[in-house]
């Protein structure tokens, strides 16, 4: 108990430093997730309008499969990436393995089903009335198509978060690809899995702290947003 | 500009709902269409209005002599307002606003339109308010302030003053009588006072077909 105590209270005194070691992990966590989410939404986005809008053979089972990929595990991610990227793999030749753009990679494609699939059942649950309105009102097929996806706006933008709270949390998928190079490839997650095998505690309490702060932060945007896509007034 | 339906037939799933229906509209002002639920008031509305197709027969639009060609330019000189109007989750402003910027309006002229009508449906001072959550009165004047701000030559509004009070129920009456110069509004309603009180031509659907009532 004094042990977990005096652990804690090191881990305070790291963050309430901004001690350099610690920041520069959150910030390539950031970095990373950040632009993997990125990657996933300009891949995602359109996926997610094609499947709601296109009309083409085979569609319903896509939906399904892109359902069922949002649930992939992350270490299965992490090994598909490994087996893409590693030297006799056949993106070997970028000579990827363990940096930071490998990291990107697991994880975009970790985030990609996420942004698509709930990002196409925010577009299809809108209401068919909005599409009668626009129509009434003179648009276009495409500008029916993008009223619809302005009317989804805060559908894509929970997905979009939902993902970001996905990869900010996960560790298979990283370490596979990424190992945990000191001042590299070091990321939040992977460091409290390596910090808390060598008995350090601090560090990995200090970064957990900050890692539950950022899901409760994640947890607090996602609340507005359904908020916004709510009906009733509010004050 | 006129419509003229002629012998139009339509049909959902073998269920006969339009047959041979045929009628001129040819005059500005208000006609109002009555008929029991379910005799096809909301279809042909729909079918007037470009949105869905008869089985059989056809309508056009004339403006003078010269029958108007079927594309999106007269899809554009007219509007539909159904009874659930479909509020975008927008302002209500962005809502009146709808119609003007997909048409590509300038930015002054569309502030200028729908300031004039959200004035005219008692809305002006909601114009920042989140639209969806209007009162359904508001909402329903909300949608005829969004369907007039296009300045159509027809409009075509389905039982516009259902489940309203009265009081909007006035509100909404007054701006039919005040639009009705310039164009064709052509509506429906249960309500035989309102009818009495709007119609410049009154119109019954009975058996499928549109007959008259002078
Ligand atoms: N999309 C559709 N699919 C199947 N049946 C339909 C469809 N649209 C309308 N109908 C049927 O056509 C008939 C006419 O419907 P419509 O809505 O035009 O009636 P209405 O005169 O507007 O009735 P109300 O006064 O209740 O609004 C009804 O029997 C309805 O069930
Ligand atoms: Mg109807």
């Amino acid at each position: 108990m004094r042990d977990i105590i005096e652990s804690l209270s090191r881990a305070l005194f790291l963050i309430l430093n901004l001690d350099g070691e610690l920041r520069d992990i959150i910030l390539l966590s950031l970095r990373v997730s950040g632009s993997a989410l990125l990657v996933a939404s300009a891949a995602g986005l359109p996926v997610a309008v094609i499947m709601a809008f296109g009309r083409f053979p085979l569609r319903g089972l896509f939906v399904n499969i892109l359902n069922t990929f949002m649930g992939l595990p992350p270490v299965v991610v992490g090994l598909f990436a490994y087996l893409l990227l590693s030297r006799s793999g056949p993106l070997g030749f970028l000579a990827l393995l363990y940096t930071p753009t490998a990291m990107i990679i697991a994880q975009a494609i970790l985030a990609l089903p996420i942004v698509a699939s709930l990002s196409h059942s925010a577009l299809v649950s809108v209401d068919p009335i909005i599409t009668q309105a626009a129509t009434t009102l003179g648009a276009t097929p495409f500008q029916v198509s993008m009223a619809v996806i302005r009317e989804a706006r805060y559908g894509i933008m929970s997905g979009i978060m939902a993902a970001f709270g996905r990869v900010m949390a996960e560790v298979g998928a990283i370490l596979i690809v990424g190992g945990n190079i000191a001042g590299y490839t070091r990321v939040m997650t992977t460091t409290i899995a390596l910090e808390t095998d060598r008995g350090n505690f601090t560090l990995a309490l200090a970064l957990g702290i900050i890692l539950l702060a950022l899901s409760m932060m994640i947890t607090l945007v996602l609340n507005g947003i359904r908020k916004k896509e709510r009906v009733e007034p509010q004050r | 500009m006129r419509l003229s339906v002629s012998h139009i037939s339509k049909a959902y799933h073998g269920n006969m709902v339009l047959e041979d229906c045929s009628w001129s509209f040819d005059r500005e002002g208000v006609h109002v269409l009555m008929g029991p639920n379910g005799s096809g008031k909301s279809t042909l509305l729909r079918i007037c209005s470009l949105l869905e197709k008869p089985d059989r027969g056809g309508i056009a639009f004339f403006s003078g002599q010269e029958r108007l060609e079927d594309d999106m330019a007269l899809k554009r000189r007219m509007t539909l307002v159904l009874p659930q109007v479909g509020i975008f989750n927008s302002s209500v402003f962005d809502n009146a606003a709808f119609g003007l910027r997909i048409r590509g309006m300038a930015r002054r002229e569309v502030e200028r339109r729908c300031s004039e009508m959200l004035s005219l449906a008692r809305l002006a001072d909601k114009r920042f308010q989140r639209a969806v959550t209007l009162s359904s009165g508001e909402k329903q004047r909300l949608g005829i302030a969004r369907a007039l701000v296009i300045e159509p030559e027809m409009l075509f509004l389905d039982e516009p003053t259902a489940s309203i009070d009265e009081a909007n129920t006035r509100i909404i009456e007054e701006i039919i009588l005040e639009k009705r110069h310039g164009m064709s509004i052509i509506m429906t309603t249960h309500d035989r006072a309102q009818a009495e009180r709007l119609a410049d031509q009154l119109l019954a659907l009975r058996n499928g077909r549109i007959a008259g009532e002078d």
